[in-house]
């Protein structure tokens, strides 16, 4: 069998990141778009932390925790404004969303 | 991988527990885009965290995966569930799932994986097919010491340490005045 290298971690997450474009630029849910960009944080941190076994030190795995930081405010933010946006409108829809829209 | 760079390591991470944890982390992925019901949705994408984070065991990560499960599978996955609770599902589940731009989507989405794959391929000789081991014992440890300092020093990233801890603080903060009816 093949040894996993890099390349082989490096095509992986870039699957995960591409399914998690797919989902931001087609689904309706915004619960579900806000799912999908955690997806491509999760790839951005695979590629930091495989980067970082290639170099053999620990910046990448720092780093990846930064990300991680990122994606729970990201969330919290994220979900405090669909809330209060349900609150108003009753939807969750992306595509009813569109108040700033000319 | 350089056997002599392993040599007195068990081979614990075998390339098959490689490809089983990528295709499900790929197949849940899969799943998170196209299930119709949010709840379904959210599930598969725990099953996707839980395999990315078997992938950092298997590159000596082993503080990275501890920070997966409990920030992301346990704490961000616990909020997204319920504000799955509280707004409803019930009207949306019975939607189209996907907007009408979705072929457009769908074809820049895999122009962008094409550039992807074509890019790792042609920049084959930038990424070396070495592997560094880490050491695995003291992983927290050295990841501490870069956060916080050693030794009465400031480390590397201690600043930015702090500023992402402001940052939790502006969200927090955010979160809860976006909630609250009237401030």
């Amino acid at each position: 069998m093949v040894p996993i290298t890099t390349f082989h971690y490096l095509v992986v997450a870039a699957a995960l990141f591409v399914l998690g474009v797919i989902g931001v630029l087609t689904r309706r849910n915004v619960v579900i778009v806000l799912m999908s960009i955690e997806l491509i944080l999760n790839a951005v941190n695979l590629n930091l932390v495989a980067f970082s076994r290639m170099w053999g030190n620990l910046n990448g795995q720092v780093f990846s925790i930064f990300v991680t930081v990122d994606a729970a405010a990201e969330a919290a933010v994220g979900l405090g404004i669909l809330i209060a946006f349900f609150r108003n409108r009753e939807t969750i829809n992306v595509d009813e969303i569109d108040l700033l829209k000319w | 991988m350089n056997p002599a760079i392993n040599a007195g390591m068990a081979p614990v991470a075998t390339p098959g527990f490689f490809y089983v944890l990528a295709g499900l982390a790929v197949a849940s992925g899969v799943a998170v885009i196209t299930r119709r019901n949010a709840v379904h949705a959210a599930l598969a994408l725990i099953v996707t965290l839980l395999s990315v984070a078997g992938l950092y065991l298997m590159l000596y990560a082993p503080f990275v995966f501890a920070v997966q499960l409990f920030v992301y599978a346990g704490g961000i996955m616990l909020l997204f569930l319920f504000v799955i609770m509280l707004v409803n599902i019930e009207r949306s589940s019975k939607e189209r799932r996907f907007n009408r731009m979705w072929p457009v989507a769908l074809a820049a989405s895999c122009a962008l994986m094409v550039l992807f794959l074509s890019a790792f391929v042609k920049g084959r000789t930038l990424f070396p097919d070495r592997l560094m081991p880490l050491p695995e014992s003291s992983n927290t440890q050295q990841i501490a010491g870069m956060l916080y300092g050693e030794a009465g020093r400031m480390g590397q990233y201690t600043f930015a340490f702090e500023i992402a801890s402001l940052l939790l603080l502006v969200a927090i903060l955010g979160a809860v005045i976006m909630t609250k009816k009237k401030i």
